[in-house]
This record gives C-alpha cells, structure tokens and sequence, in this order.
C-alpha cells in the first residue's frame, strides 16, 4: 500500500508488516505455467470412480447375457413354437410361455386397473384435499405400503383375502357372467350353495394382492406430478371462481397426465415381476384362460419360482429363456414410462 | 359491493379528516362522471362475511346425516327387504347409499357444481381411507395370526432342526432365520454401500455419455423382477461355477436387487449438495477428490444413510432371489460359505405351506419379525432422511464448531511458531 493511497483511503495504521526484500534478490516473476491436468490424487479418484461405474454396468448387464446364454439351448430347440405354445412339458419337447405369459399379464391388468383408481384418489387427496398435518403422515404411511415385504402380502393375501373376496368373485359371476372375462366353468350361480372353490386361487385374486404392491409405486410418482402443478395456474383456476374438482380437472389432471401415465407404467412393470404373493395364491395351470376368476393361473416369475429345481437341462434352459421374454418385456414396460414421465410437462425435473 | 353499499355501511370514509381539517386545502371533487342507479334502501341486504373456514357445521351435520341415513338404510336392505349378506357387500352398498344421500342433501342448499366437488371429496378420501384400511388390515392380521408364536422366547432362541411336526408352538423357532437373514443382509451391505455409494459418485461428478447411459441402466434395474436377480446368481454361481447353495450366493443376488435402488437414491441426494459449497472448495484449491470427500460426502450423509436403509429395508424382504440360491435348513447355520441357509422371508413363505398349524403360526411370526424389522429400518429412514440436505443435528453442528476451534488453535500455533511468515507483495 502506497502512500498515497494511504492518504486517500485514511487509513493510519497497517498491522502486518512484510519483510524488505532485497532489490537485488527480487525474484523475476515468472508465468505461472497454466496445468489443465488434473494431479495424481484426481487421476486415481476418476479411475476409481469409472471403475465402479463399469462394475455396476456390467453386473446389471451380466443379468441379460447370462439370460441369454442359458436360455439359448431351449429357444435353438423350440424355435419360434415357443411363443406360441401353452404347454409346459420341456422333457417332452412340448413347451413354450403362451398361457404363462397370458396370465403374467392379465394379472398385472387386474392388479393395475384396481391399483390405478385407488392410487389416483389418494395421491389426489395427499395433494389437494388433506389438510397438512395429515398429509406428512399419508405419505409416509403410503412409502411404508411400497416398503413392506411382498411375501407379507402374499400370507394376507392367502389366509385372509382370499376367504373374504369370493362373495365379490360370486357377485361379478352372477351378474357380469355373460362378459367372457368374467365366465367361471364349472359355477352354477343360480344355486347358491355352489362349491365356492372353483373361484380360488384365481387370475383376479393374484391381482388384487398384486395391486396392493402397485399402488404404492404408481401413488408416489402421481403424488410429486400434483405435488408440481404451477401454483400460478392453480391459483387461476380458484381465482376464475372455480371449485377445488373444477381446479383438478382442467388444471391438475392435464398438467399431471404424463405423471399419471408413466406412473401406471411403473406399476405395471412391478406386477409383471411378482414372484412370491403370486405363488402362494395360484394354482398354476398351463391353459390359455381368459376368465380371470376362475380357479387356475400362472404366471412366468411364478413358473420359474416352482420349477427352479428341475433337473434336466433342457427343462432349466427353458425356464431361462421364459426369464429372458420377462425382462425384455419389463424393461419395455419401464423405459415406456420413463419415457412418459421425462416427456410431460410435468416431468421434466422428477426422479422415476 | 359497491361504493354505495360501503358509505352507507361504514358512513362517510372521509368525514374523520375533514373534521381535523386536514384536507381544507383539498378543492372539492368534481361530481363523478358515472352516475350510479340509486337503489331503494330496502333492497340493500347488510353484506355479512364469507365464511373461509375449510369445514363448516353445515357440512358435518350434512355428512353425518347423510352417513347414519345410509347405515340405517343399508340394514334395512339387508335384514328385512333382501338376502343379501356379507361384510364386503354391506360396506360396498352402505358407501353407494352415502354417496348418493350425500348428493341429495348437497344439493339442497348447494349448486351443481359444488354438489360434484363435494361427492368428489367424498370418493377421494375415500381412496385414501381403502389404501389405509388395506395396509393396516395386513399388518394387525399378521401380528394377529403370528400372536401365539410372537410372545414366546423360544421363537428367537430355537432353530426347528430338533422340532418334531406335532411339536407345538412353545418348542422350536426361527432363531436361524434371523441369523441368516442378518448374516445375508450384511454380506450385502459390505458390497453394495462401497459400490453404490462410489457409482453415484461418478454419476455425479463425470456428466459423460457413459455415466448417462449407466443411470439409465440403473434407473431400469431398480424395477428388474427380483426372480431375475436370483436366476443371475443361480445360473453363474451355481451352474456355471459349481458352487453349492449357501448364504454368500444369497448375499450376491440380494447385492443385485440392493444395488440400483441405493444408487438411485444415493445419486438423488448427491444432486442436492449446493454447487456453491463444490464452488468454494474448488475456489480453495482442493482437488476434486478432495472436494468429494470433505465436502460432498459429509453434507450429504443423512440423504446417503438414508438411501442405504432404505435400500437394506427392500433386500431384506426378498424372498424369491433367496430362494433360488439360497436353498432351505430348519437349522443354524452361521457359516456363509458353506451350506443352505434361510431367511425370514424364505422361511415365512417355506412355512405357511405345511398344513401343520403350529408350523403356519411359525411361519407368521417370521412374517411379522420381518415386517417390524422393515418398519424400524423405515422409520429410521424418515428421522434421518427428513432433514435437508448440509443442516446438521445439534451434535453434528458442536462437533464442527469444536473442529473449527482446533483449526484456530492450530493455525495460530503454527502462526507463533513461524512469525516471519512470508508473503508476496506486488505494488
């Protein structure tokens, strides 16, 4: 500091004192050299990290080769027949996952179609309706839903749901009978003593246990879509004199509807791979079943849960490769909503 | 309202500062330009407050009303007019009546669209009461079919490998499901929290087209079937390799069903650190490592021990990668490496299919350890997840500030012990 600037700035007293350097040993300043590289603490670091990033890609690849490789012997023998056959009796030669693949999905439909409402409703009541001490507690209590075991559900599922759900089976039967989904052989509706065991262990009860699994899932990601909504459009709605449903249907509703859709999508993709709530409730049959409340139905992670202890090789090879039709069509299902879900208005800044 | 309404309501506005005098300068206003229509005095209704209150006694006279006329309603069909019968059925038809009594009476003192505004309250919290209603029916009819089995200690102390199938409840338990499932959960836990944890890392601090395809891989697994996992480890460590069953290869697809979900979680939190506090340690002169690891990791270790139990709480509740490495004892074993071992789940779901009673009590009551064990590790989540991202606890922000202190006391050590401290000068 100067002198002058001294007298300019008024300052008096200057409390670190510098040494004198020598005017003869002044260093020359020299250019600092400018060093994008990064040191060797950094290089080590981003080698570490690609590494884990790599180990990661290929264990989650691996799950896909492996399906492959071990799936290739039962797809060279079956060819294109195994798309297309019901049966499932490898050492005969006679397999193929039309009827598992069919009640994979008719499950994950019923599971979706009584999940979406109920999940629809209360991510809509979180959002719009609950006032907020409660909300706090609805959302944890919904994150617990998606948290508890699926093997819990399965027990609910089997000792107490499916005693309940029959007279609901009973009444679809009796009064929607002539909609073919809803045709059970074998049920005599007019006799109300019928042998109720023809309703058990049906598509429709797999289902509904299933759903208890995806809506939690689906419920999540409507909740942060509504959660989203523009509080300037929100708040013209109300100021145009609009009630709060008038609110949520011209605002809320489209605003969220990629939300919704891909949410859907992500709950689909999770019912599609229930393994264990599944098995304990069917009875697996290998037919081509349209009538979700018959007793009888399988699926395919319940196919491979029974049978992983076969011990030909053709019959595990053919379990791989009903695994391998899985997880291409799962991985479908969740980039179709990721998808969704990135390209909504809504999404643009959400997690799934 | 208009102004007219508000002068005769409240008097002239302006008569207090006219009579202080302090507008005398003011020149009186011109007559206004628009002419209101007077209105005859009788006509003007004394304007009264909107009420703003969410919920008024109208509405909870209404709905209760309407909710005993259903009930009343609903027994009547079913005792007297009908055959109907059954729980389900009543509270189905019970709830239609309501909706529909709750419409009428709406719409007497109410307009058409409040009348659909409030049935559409009605059905939305309904929604949410049947999503309540179905998560407590399973959790109070687990610990009710498990109840004879919960209370007791042999079921924590005793392994079924000495219980006979007419043994009841009081003998034998499911101590070696426990072992197994903390043994698996912790062999797991050793692979994934330093794997997760680094792979978000690089999620965050390399944005390449790699580290982009890698996120959506992992975004995709986090919904892989868990049966998928299993059928990994079955095919490579057991076919393949020729390893028996045992509890590592359980470990190992547990790793992989643990895995995405603790990247995804741990990648979100990472996100959220403040760039300005990466900023400052750059600004410093930190490496990057560095940064990541005094200053990203710590901020974030709440959101990233949150995303490890929550990631925990999903690999312990799996039962089908378990069961198709895993393989099933009724007996302890604590050794990984070698022979079958079990875990809750897989024992839950082994043990509700014998027709032996006491057997499905055992079965409930590993159900239940589960679910309560789930419920702990999730409730941790939320107490420790529910603060943001960099605010500390009490004890967190004294251990810094007593850090800091040392940092004073050090630097001035080291100030007295070096007072000729250099420092370059220019000008």
């Amino acid at each position: 500091m100067t002198a002058i600037d001294q007298e300019v700035l008024g300052v008096e007293a200057v409390t670190t004192s510098l040494p004198r350097v020598a005017a003869e040993n002044a260093p020359v300043p020299v250019p600092r050299t400018i060093d994008a590289r990064r040191g060797r603490g950094d290089r080590v670091f981003f080698r570490g990290a690609s590494a884990s990033g790599m180990v990661v890609l290929a264990i989650m690849g691996a799950v896909g080769v492996f399906l492959a490789i071990e799936a290739k012997q039962a797809l060279v023998k079956a060819g294109p027949s195994f798309l297309t056959t019901a049966e499932w009796e490898p050492d005969r030669g006679r397999f193929g996952i039309a009827a598992v693949m069919l009640g994979t999905v008719l499950i994950a439909v019923v599971a979706v179609s009584v999940a979406l409402p109920i999940a629809l409703g209360t991510a809509l009541f979180i959002t719009e309706v609950a006032p907020t001490w409660l909300r706090s507690w609805l959302i944890a209590l919904v994150d617990l839903m998606a948290a508890v075991p699926s093997v819990v559900y399965g027990l609910w599922g089997l000792f107490f749901l499916q005693g309940n759900i029959i007279g609901l089976s009973r009444w679809f039967n009796t009064w929607f009978g002539w909609l073919p989904f809803f045709k059970v052989t074998g049920s005599d509706p007019d006799n109300p003593l019928s042998n109720a065991s023809v309703y058990t262990a049906s598509t429709f009860i797999a289902g509904v246990v299933v759903a208890m699994m995806v809506m939690p899932i689906a419920c999540v990601v409507m909740r942060q879509v509504f959660s989203q909504v523009p509080p300037g459009e929100r708040e013209g709605a109300y100021a145009l004199g609009s009630t709060r449903w008038g609110m949520i249907r011209v605002v809320a509703l489209p605003f969220a509807r990629g939300g919704i859709i891909g949410g859907t999508m992500l709950g689909l993709g999770r019912a599609l791979g229930e393994t264990i709530a599944v098995v304990l409730i069917i009875s697996p049959s290998f037919k081509i079943n349209f009538h979700v409340l018959e007793a009888g139905a399988n699926s395919v992670s319940s196919l491979i849960a029974i049978r992983y202890n076969e011990t030909s090789g053709v019959g595990l090879s053919a379990l791989f490769a009903a695994g391998l039709v899985l997880f291409v069509l799962t991985l479908i299902v969740n980039f179709t909503a990721s998808w969704f879900i990135s390209r909504s208005r809504s999404g643009a800044g959400s997690e799934a | 309202m208009t102004l007219l309404d508000d002068r005769q309501q409240f008097g002239e506005p302006f008569a207090l500062f006219e009579d202080a005098g302090a507008f005398d300068h003011v020149p009186v206003a011109p007559a206004p330009r628009t002419t209101l229509p007077g209105r005859p005095d009788d006509v003007v209704t004394p304007s009264v407050q909107r009420p703003i209150a969410r919920i008024s006694r109208q509405d909870v006279l209404t709905m209760a009303g309407s909710a005993v006329s259903a009930l009343c309603t609903t027994m009547l069909i079913f005792g007297q007019l009908t055959s109907l019968s059954g729980t389900l059925g009543f509270v189905v038809v019970a709830f239609v009546i309501f909706v529909v009594t709750y419409a009428v009476v709406v719409g007497i003192s109410e307009d058409g669209p409040a009348v659909v505004d409030k049935v559409v309250t009605v059905l939305l919290a309904a929604a949410a009461v049947l999503a309540i209603g179905a998560l407590s029916s399973v959790v109070s009819f687990t610990l009710w079919r498990g109840r004879n089995a919960i209370w007791r200690p042999n079921t924590y102390t005793d392994d079924l490998g000495k219980t006979g199938p007419l043994d009841g409840v009081d003998k034998g338990g499911i101590a070696h499901a426990i072992a197994g499932t903390l043994i698996i959960t912790a062999i797991a836990l050793v692979i994934t929290v330093p794997l997760g944890v680094a792979c978000a890392v690089y999620l965050n601090e390399r944005r390449t087209r790699v580290a982009g395809l890698v996120r959506t891989v992992v975004t995709a697994m986090t919904a892989l079937p868990s049966i998928l996992a299993g059928l990994l480890i079955f095919s490579t460590w057991i076919l393949i390799l020729g390893f028996e069953r045992s509890g590592i290869a359980a470990a190992l697809a547990t790793t992989i069903v643990m895995l995405p979900i603790i990247i995804r979680a741990a990648d979100v939190v990472l996100r959220l650190v403040p760039g300005n506090m990466r900023e400052a340690a750059a600004a410093l002169g930190a490496p990057q490592w560095r940064t990541v690891w005094h200053v990203v990791l710590p901020t974030a270790r709440s959101g990233l021990t949150t995303s490890v139990i929550l990631g925990v709480a999903r690999g312990v509740g799996e039962t089908a990668p378990v069961l198709l490495t895993a393989g099933f004892t009724a007996s302890m074993n604590v050794n990984p490496l070698r022979g079958a071992m079990v875990t809750l789940p897989l024992a839950a779901f082994t043990l509700v299919k014998s027709p032996l009673p006491s057997q499905i009590a055992r079965g409930f009551a590993a159900a239940a350890v589960l679910m309560v064990l789930v419920l702990v590790l999730f409730s941790l989540a939320r107490i420790l997840g529910g603060r943001p991202v960099g605010q500390l606890s009490k004890r967190q922000s004294r251990r810094a500030a007593n850090r800091s202190a040392q940092d004073l006391r050090r630097a001035l050590a080291r100030h007295a012990s070096q007072p000729q401290a250099t420092t370059e000068v220019s000008g």
